[in-house]
C-alpha cells in the first residue's frame, strides 16, 4: 500500500506502524467523574470496521509523524490521511 | 536426433546436458523439455499419487508433468519446469517422484490401489484408529508427499530485491504485450515491459506466419532495435509478474541467471517491487486439454505446445502424430506439422460438422476414448459413427479451447466472469484498479485482436494519466475464429485426467459431487485439485465444467476459481533476498564493541543489540567463573558496563515536565534539576510496561531511559501521546540511543575512579548526591553527562559521552583503574548484581505485572492523570496480592529455575493452588548460593516460609525460603555514601 502522507506524499506502508481504530486519540479525563467506565470502553471497545475506517498509522521509518489515515478495509482504497496533531488540535478547538 | 528445419535455436552451437546421467545434445534457445524431446525423451516424470509414467504436456509455464531437480549440491533445486528451464552447457537434470528409476518406479504399485486414493481418500482412509495418526499414518504419507527432494544445504547464492516505479507496466511480451509496450513507449512514458520467456513474442514464436505481411522474426527484431532506444522503456526478460498488490505495487521475479550454470558473482534471482500507476495484463491464455480414458500418457500433450515444439524448436514430437480437438485451432497444428513434413496420422474433432482444412485424415463427429503405451503413446482409440478403432501414433495434441490468463486480475478478489460465446472466463471488473487486461487474457485472442487489443489498453491506460498516445502502424495478422463447439471431457468408465499434476480424474470429481463437496472450494480440498506447482492452470476450469454438468447447472452456477499470488512459484530465497544469517536484521553494535572483541568478550543478542555478556580472563574455566568474577569486583571495587542500549530521550519544551507527569505513574513534574527520579509506565489498561530513570538537566529538559527492548515501543507511544493526545503540550521529543554512548560505573571505588578523569568536577556526596545528574566536561573538555543511579545497589553512576568516544571511555577508565581493580563486566554479571539488588527487569515487567506487584503500588499518584493510572485501579487488578519476594533454596546447592510456579508446601501442585512463579534467577556469589526474584501470593507477609518450586518439565520440587528481594544491602547505604 502508498499512504499520501500530508507532507512528505506517497509512502509505503511498509516505513508505518499501525495501531488500529483512530478513537484511541479521544482518550477521556482520568479525573473525571465517570473515569472508570469511560476507560474500560476507551480500552477494550474499539471497532475494526469491514468498510471506511479512519485508523492510526506511525510514520515510524520516516518523520515519525501520527497519522489518521482514512481507509476502506475492504479494498484498502485510501480516502484521506491528516496529521493526527492537527485532528486533534482542530476537536479540542471546536469543543471549547 | 528428431529435429526438424527452422525453429528459434541456434544450431551453430551445441549444449551438453545430462538427463538422469544420460548425456544429450541441445541448442542455444531450447527449453529443458523441448531438448529432451529433440532427443526423443518422452518420459520426463512420474505422477503424485499414482506414480504414473509422464511426459510434457505443455511448452509454457503451465507445465503440471515434466518437473524435475535441476544441478547438484547445494543448488539442487527440485519442481523445476522443463519447459521453462533455459538450456545451459552442462546442465544436470533427474527426474524425481520415482525409485528406482524413472523407467521402472516401485510405488506405481499405488496405481493398482487406485480405488483407495480416491477423493478425500486422507480424510477417509486414515481416520483410526486414532492413535495410528502420529506413530503410523503421518510419518509415512510425509515420506510418501512431496515431489522433488531439499539439498538440506544452505543456498549459496546470493539474491536481490529492488524497487522499480514506471507509469504504465506491461505483463506479458506477446502480440498483446509488446504492442502496448511500443504504443506507451513512443509516447514517452515510462514503461516497464516484462515477460517471463528469455525471448520476446510470447505465442508469436510459437506460430507459423501469424502475420501475412512480414515474417515475425524481422518485426521483433526491429522492436528489440526501436526498444533498446528507448531510454523511458524498460524490458525486462526471465521477469515473471507473480502478484498484483494495492495501490499499483506489483510484486516481479528476475531470474537474472538461472539460464547460466552458476550466478558467479553477480545475484542469481532479483525481486523487484514495481510501482506502477498503470499496468496492462497481457499474460495470454492457457490452452486446455480434454479429459479422455488414459489421456495421461507421455506423448499426449497439448496442441498448442505440439505445435510451439514445431515451429519454436524444430521439435517433431514423433513419426506420427494425432489431433484431438473440439476447434479449429487443434486444425493448425496438423497444417504446421503437415508443412514440416511430420505424418498427420488424424485429426479427431468432436464437431460433426468440422471441415478438413488441408492434407490431412479428418474424423469428425469422432472422440478420442482410450490410448496405449506403457512408458509411451503407441496408439489411441477414436470411436466415430458408433465405431472404435486404433489409429497408432507417437503424439497426440489435444485441443479443448483456451482460458485467457485472468490470475493477476483476480488478485484483488476480483471474479472473472463468464462469456458464454466464447466459453471461457473472462477478466471480471473488480480486479486490481488501474489493471486492464489485453489480447488473449480478454479473450482477443486472433494474433490481429491482440495486437489492436495492446495498442488500445496502452492508450486507454496513459489517457488516464494525461498521457497522449496513439496506436503505431501494427502487422497485418490472421484473424482466425476458433468455431470452438464445447467438449470438456470424454464420457467413459476408465479414469480421464483432469488435474494431471494432484492425479484429480473425472471420477474423483464424480465421488466429490456424489458426497455433497459440491462448492469449488470443497472440491479443491476434497480432491486436492489446482493445488502444487501449478495451482491447477490446466486443470480448474475443466474440473469446473465437470462438476457444472454433474449438478445439471451453468459453469456460472456452479462457481468460478479465483487465483492467489505468486503465478508461477517463487523460490523462498527470492523471497529471503539478502536477509539470511546475521543479514537477517540489523545488527547494532554498542560503542564497545570493538573494544570488547579485543578484551575477548562473548557476546549475546538483545534485540538487534548485540552485547558483551562475559569478558572471559585466560585459566577461566566457566562462564560462571568468569561471571562471579566480575560482580565479586565491582562489589569490591569497581566494574565497567556498556549501557548504550537502554533507550534514550531527550524531552524539550516549557510543558515537558507535566507531559511526563501524564507519561509516567509517579510524578516527574516536581523533580528538581540538576536530579534523577525513578519512573515507572504503565499500559493504558493498568498494567506494569516499562521502567527507567527520568533526569531533569534543565527546566524545559529531560533525559528519560527506557529498558533496552521497549526503547523502540516506547518512544513510539510517547509521539503518539504528545501528537495524538496531548498536542497543545510544548513539548519535544527525540531519541538520543545512539548519539550516546553511556557506561556504568558501579562500586565502591567508583568515585574515585571518575574523580580520575572529570574536569574539576566536584563528586563529593554533598555537591553530587544520590540521584544528582549534571553536564559537565571530562578528560580535558570532552562534554558529558553524569547520572548517580545505581541498578547494582553500589556506589555508581551512568556517565555518557558522544557515541564516538566511548570507545576511548572505557579504554580509559579501565586503564585508569587499574590500580582500583577496574574490572569490565557484560550483561550476566549486571543480571546478578540488579538480581542480588532486587531491582526489577525485563522478566519482573513482561506485562502481566502490575505496579502493587513489584511492591510500587503507591508510586501510582491519584492526584494527577496519568497513562493506566484509571485502569490500574481496577478491582480485579487491585486485588492481586501476588508481591515480588526474593527466595533462597533451603539447601544451600540446590539451583533455582527461573519459571518455575510457586506452591504451599503439602499443597497438590495445580493452576487452583498456584501461588506465583519465579522470574529471575541466578547463582549469586554474594549470597553463596542461587537465588530467585519471583511473585507469591500476600508474599510480603511470608518472609521466612518455606515454598515449593515446582518444575514439572524437568520433575523438579525444590524447597526455598522466601526472604526479601533485597540480598544485598537492603538498607540501601552503599548507595548514598
Amino acid at each position: 500500500m502508498l499512504i499520501p502522507h500530508p507532507l512528505l506524499g506517497p509512502r509505503d506502508a511498509g516505513e508505518f506502524t499501525y495501531l488500529g481504530d483512530a478513537r484511541l486519540l479521544e482518550r477521556p479525563d482520568g479525573l473525571g467523574p465517570d473515569a472508570p467506565a469511560a476507560f474500560h470502553d476507551y480500552v477494550y471497545l474499539r471497532d475494526n470496521i469491514a468498510g471506511v475506517q479512519r485508523e492510526l498509522w506511525f510514520h515510524e521509518q520516516g518523520d515519525r509523524s501520527w497519522l489518521v489515515v482514512t481507509r476502506d478495509t475492504l479494498t484498502h482504497e485510501i480516502l484521506k490521511a491528516e496529521l493526527a496533531r492537527d485532528v486533534v488540535l482542530a476537536r479540542k478547538e471546536a469543543g471549547k | 536426433m528428431t529435429r526438424l528445419s527452422g525453429g528459434v535455436i541456434d544450431r551453430s552451437r551445441t549444449l551438453s546436458f545430462t538427463f538422469d546421467g544420460q548425456a544429450y545434445q541441445g541448442h542455444p534457445g531450447d527449453t529443458l523439455a523441448s531438448a529432451l524431446l529433440a532427443n526423443g525423451v518422452r518420459l520426463m516424470g512420474r505422477s503424485f499419487k499414482y506414480h504414473r509414467p509422464r511426459g510434457v504436456l505443455s511448452a509454457g509455464s503451465e507445465e503440471p508433468n515434466a518437473l524435475v531437480e535441476l544441478r547438484t549440491g547445494a543448488r539442487r533445486e527440485p519442481n523445476t519446469r522443463a519447459t521453462v528451464v533455459e538450456l545451459f552447457d552442462g546442465l544436470e537434470a533427474k527426474s524425481q517422484n520415482r525409485w528406482p528409476s524413472l523407467s521402472f518406479d516401485a510405488l506405481a504399485v499405488n496405481d493398482l490401489f487406485a480405488p483407495f486414493f480416491a477423493a478425500g481418500f486422507y480424510y477417509k482412509t486414515f481416520m483410526w484408529p486414532k492413535a495410528f495418526w502420529e506413530k503410523v499414518y503421518e510419518p509415512a504419507i510425509r515420506r510418501a508427499a512431496g515431489l522433488g527432494s531439499l539439498s538440506m544445504l544452505p543456498d549459496p547464492d546470493a539474491y536481490d530485491k529492488g524497487f522499480l516505479h514506471c507509469d504504465l507496466l506491461v505483463i506479458g511480451g506477446g502480440a498483446a504485450g509488446l504492442s502496448a509496450a511500443l504504443t506507451a513507449a513512443r509516447s514517452g512514458a515510462r514503461v516497464i515491459l516484462a515477460d517471463e520467456d528469455f525471448r520476446l513474442g510470447g505465442r508469436l514464436l510459437a506460430e507459423s506466419g501469424p502475420f501475412t505481411d512480414q515474417s515475425v522474426d524481422a518485426w521483433i527484431a526491429g522492436l528489440e532495435a526501436e526498444f533498446a532506444s528507448l531510454p523511458n522503456l524498460r524490458v525486462m526478460r526471465r521477469t515473471t509478474v507473480w502478484g498484483a498488490y494495492d495501490h499499483g505495487i506489483f510484486a516481479a521475479l528476475e531470474r537474472v541467471a538461472d539460464h547460466l550454470s552458476t550466478p558467479g558473482e553477480g545475484v542469481r534471482q532479483t525481486l523487484w517491487r514495481i510501482t506502477a500507476k498503470r499496468a496492462v495484463l497481457a499474460a495470454g491464455a492457457t490452452e486446455r486439454h480434454i479429459p479422455f480414458a488414459n489421456n495421461d500418457r507421455p506423448g499426449i500433450m497439448l496442441s498448442g505446445a505440439l505445435r510451439a515444439y514445431a515451429n519454436r524448436w524444430a521439435v517433431r514430437p514423433a513419426e506420427r502424430v494425432a489431433i484431438f480437438t473440439n476447434n479449429d485451432d487443434g486444425h493448425r497444428t496438423a497444417l504446421d506439422l503437415r508443412a514440416k513434413g511430420v505424418e498427420v496420422a488424424a485429426v479427431v474433432d468432436s464437431r460433426a460438422e468440422a471441415k478438413v482444412l488441408g492434407d490431412y485424415p479428418l474424423l469428425a463427429g469422432a472422440l478420442v476414448t482410450g490410448s496405449r503405451g506403457r512408458l509411451g503413446l503407441k496408439a489411441i482409440r477414436v470411436a466415430q459413427h458408433g465405431r472404435d478403432q486404433w489409429i497408432p501414433c507417437g503424439a497426440l495434441g489435444v485441443s479443448g479451447g483456451w482460458n485467457p490468463n485472468v490470475h493477476l486480475a483476480s488478485h484483488h478478489r476480483g471474479r472473472p466472469v463468464w462469456d458464454e460465446a466464447q466459453q471461457t472466463f473472462l477478466p471480471g471488473e473488480e480486479g486490481p484498479p488501474g489493471l486492464i487486461p489485453a489480447g488473449a487474457a480478454v479473450g482477443e485472442g486472433s494474433t490481429h485482436a491482440a495486437l489492436m487489443s495492446g495498442a488500445r489498453a496502452a492508450v486507454k491506460a496513459l489517457d488516464a494519466l494525461g498521457i497522449k498516445a496513439s496506436p503505431p502502424n501494427l502487422p497485418e495478422a490472421e484473424d482466425r475464429p476458433l468455431g470452438l463447439k464445447p467438449l470438456w471431457h470424454v464420457p467413459g468408465k476408465a479414469r480421464a485426467w483432469v488435474d494431471f499434476q494432484n492425479d484429480v480424474t473425472v471420477k474423483d470429481i464424480a465421488l466429490a459431487h456424489q458426497e455433497n463437496m459440491r462448492p469449488v472450494e470443497h472440491l479443491k480440498r476434497w480432491t486436492t485439485l489446482g493445488m502444487a506447482t501449478d495451482q491447477g492452470k490446466t486443470a480448474n476450469v475443466t474440473a469446473l465444467a465437470v462438476m457444472a454438468e454433474l449438478t445439471g447447472k451453468t459453469i456460472p452456477e456452479t462457481g468460478t476459481t479465483i487465483f492467489r499470488p505468486p503465478y508461477t512459484p517463487v523460490s523462498l530465497s527470492a523471497l529471503g533476498g539478502g536477509n539470511t544469517g546475521t543479514h537477517f536484521r540489523p545488527r547494532r553494535l554498542t560503542p564497545t564493541h570493538v573494544w570488547a572483541e579485543g578484551r575477548g568478550a562473548v557476546f549475546v543478542e538483545v534485540g538487534q543489540w548485540m552485547r558483551a555478556q562475559y569478558f572471559p580472563r585466560p585459566g577461566e574455566k566457566t562462564w560462571r567463573e568468569t561471571v562471579d568474577r566480575e560482580v565479586l569486583a565491582t562489589r569490591a571495587g569497581v566494574g565497567i558496563c556498556d549501557v548504550t542500549t537502554l533507550g534514550k530521550i531527550d524531552v524539550q519544551g516549557k510543558d515537558a515536565g507535566a507531559f511526563l507527569n501524564r507519561i509516567y505513574c509517579n510524578a516527574m513534574a516536581s523533580l528538581k534539576v540538576g536530579m534523577v527520579r525513578y519512573g515507572l509506565m504503565l499500559r493504558e489498561d493498568g498494567q506494569a510496561w516499562d521502567d527507567g530513570t527520568c533526569a531533569r538537566l534543565a527546566e524545559d529538559q529531560y533525559v528519560v531511559t527506557t529498558t533496552t527492548a521497549q526503547a523502540g515501543p516506547i518512544y513510539r507511544h510517547m509521539e503518539f501521546c504528545r501528537q495524538g493526545l496531548w498536542p497543545e503540550l510544548d513539548v519535544q521529543l527525540i531519541s538520543t540511543t545512539d548519539a550516546w554512548a553511556q557506561l556504568s560505573v558501579a562500586g565502591p571505588q567508583a568515585r574515585v575512579l571518575l574523580e580520575r578523569i572529570v574536569d574539576g568536577f566536584d563528586l563529593s556526596n554533598a555537591a553530587f548526591p544520590f540521584m544528582a545528574c549534571g553536564e559537565l566536561t571530562i578528560a580535558g573538555g570532552l562534554r558529558a553527562r553524569l547520572f548517580r543511579i545505581s541498578f547494582s545497589g553500589e556506589l555508581a553512576y551512568e556517565i555518557a559521552v558522544p557515541a564516538r568516544y566511548g570507545a576511548a571511555l572505557m579504554g580509559r577508565l579501565v586503564s585508569l583503574g587499574a590500580d582500583l581493580g577496574a574490572t569490565p563486566y557484560g550483561t550476566e554479571a549486571l543480571g546478578v548484581l540488579r538480581i542480588e539488588k532486587g531491582h526489577a527487569a525485563g522478566n519482573e515487567l513482561n506485562g502481566q505485572t502490575t505496579a502493587q506487584m513489584l511492591g510500587m503500588g503507591r508510586m501510582v499518584s491519584v492526584k494527577k492523570d496519568s497513562i493506566g493510572a484509571v485502569q490500574s485501579r481496577r478491582e480485579g487488578m487491585a486485588a492481586d496480592s501476588r508481591r515480588l519476594v526474593g527466595l533462597v533454596p533451603v539447601a544451600a546447592t540446590d539451583p533455582v529455575v527461573a519459571g518455575s510456579h510457586l506452591f504451599t508446601e503439602g499443597a497438590v501442585h495445580n493452576t487452583g493452588t498456584d501461588q506465583g512463579w519465579i522470574t529471575s534467577a541466578c547463582y549469586s556469589p554474594h549470597v553463596g548460593s542461587a537465588i530467585g526474584l519471583g511473585f507469591l501470593t500476600e508474599g510480603e507477609a511470608r518472609q521466612g516460609e518455606v515454598v515449593i518450586a515446582a518444575n514439572p518439565l524437568e520433575g523438579q520440587a525444590i524447597r526455598l525460603r522466601v526472604v526479601s528481594p533485597h540480598f544485598v544491602d537492603p538498607e540501601g547505604g552503599r548507595l548514598r555514601v
